[in-house]
């Protein structure tokens, strides 16, 4: 919390500017985003959900009518598989840094593989989650 | 008290007083996240329905409303954690002690009214159907 003196011209430790971008960068990076946008965003839509609910019927329909119905339905699945992709992202990534926090999957290629993992695994929960929600829809549209 | 040894420092005895609690909370809280997390995407997808009569009922059983209120704890403190890293690693003026407090505080209001919320939505309708189901 001090602080900080100003530092001679030393040389700075690499950043993202001096490296070629890898699938474990990549997936460094997106952790802090999805983590840090689920804290703000995903914080403020979950409390406004079960602060409607607690309002009542007309304050839940409310917020209902902001993701679904004629108009809003893209806003609704736009945020939806945003937020729930987000959501399976930062937690298959936040497996993977349990795995890593054992000092195991250093290898440079099982570190890689397990960095395009995380994105093949929120891919396919994503899609899981929302064949499930939407499996009505989708057989009553087959039928 | 400590004595400056190694074990004392890691255990919250050195200069930063707090020793790896921030790092060990982390993981702590990201094992219940997902605990709670893989419960609540399965919930989800076993409503059958989003309105509200339907989220009301299920939010009343002890089942749900118990591991929710858990589940908000769980993430407002792993959030408050993550987003405390990202004030330090990006914000190195004083200004980082004010971005801190914000962080704070709006994860504090955002836990106390979700759970807040979840013990009205279960509650209420418990008290309404006590005395006529009796």
């Amino acid at each position: 919390m001090a602080t900080v003196p100003p530092k001679p011209d030393r040389p700075i430790s690499p950043h993202l500017g001096h490296y070629r971008m890898g699938p474990a960068m990549l997936t460094s990076i997106v952790h802090r985003i999805t983590g840090d946008g689920l804290a703000v965003v995903g914080g403020l839509l979950f409390t406004w959900w079960l602060a409607a609910l607690a309002g009542g019927k007309e304050s839940y329909d409310y917020f209902l009518s902001w993701f679904t119905g004629p108009s809003w339905n893209v806003l609704g699945y736009i945020v939806g598989v945003g937020l729930t992709f987000t959501l399976f992202q930062h937690m298959m990534s936040g497996i993977r840094h349990l795995v890593l926090d054992t000092g195991a999957g250093y290898e440079l290629k099982t570190n890689r593989t397990g960095a395009i993992l995380t994105f093949v695994g929120a891919t396919v929960l994503t899609i899981l989650f929302w064949g499930l929600l939407l499996k009505d829809v989708i057989f009553a549209g087959a039928k | 008290m400590g004595d400056g040894t190694e074990l004392g420092r890691v255990r919250g005895l050195g200069s930063a007083q707090e020793g790896a609690h921030h790092w060990w909370r982390q993981r702590v809280t990201a094992g219940s996240n997902l605990f709670f997390l893989v419960w609540f995407m399965i919930s989800l997808t076993r409503l059958g329905g989003f309105d509200y009569a339907s989220i009301h009922q299920w939010i009343s059983s002890a089942w749900v409303a118990v591991p929710l209120i858990m589940l908000v704890i769980s993430t407002c403190w792993h959030a408050r954690l993550g987003l405390q890293v990202l004030i330090e690693d990006y914000q190195e003026d004083e200004g980082r002690v004010m971005w801190l407090l914000v962080a704070e505080y709006f994860l504090a209001i955002i836990a106390v009214t979700a759970i807040f919320s979840i013990l009205k939505a279960a509650l209420v309708v418990a008290a309404v159907a006590g005395p006529t189901a009796a």
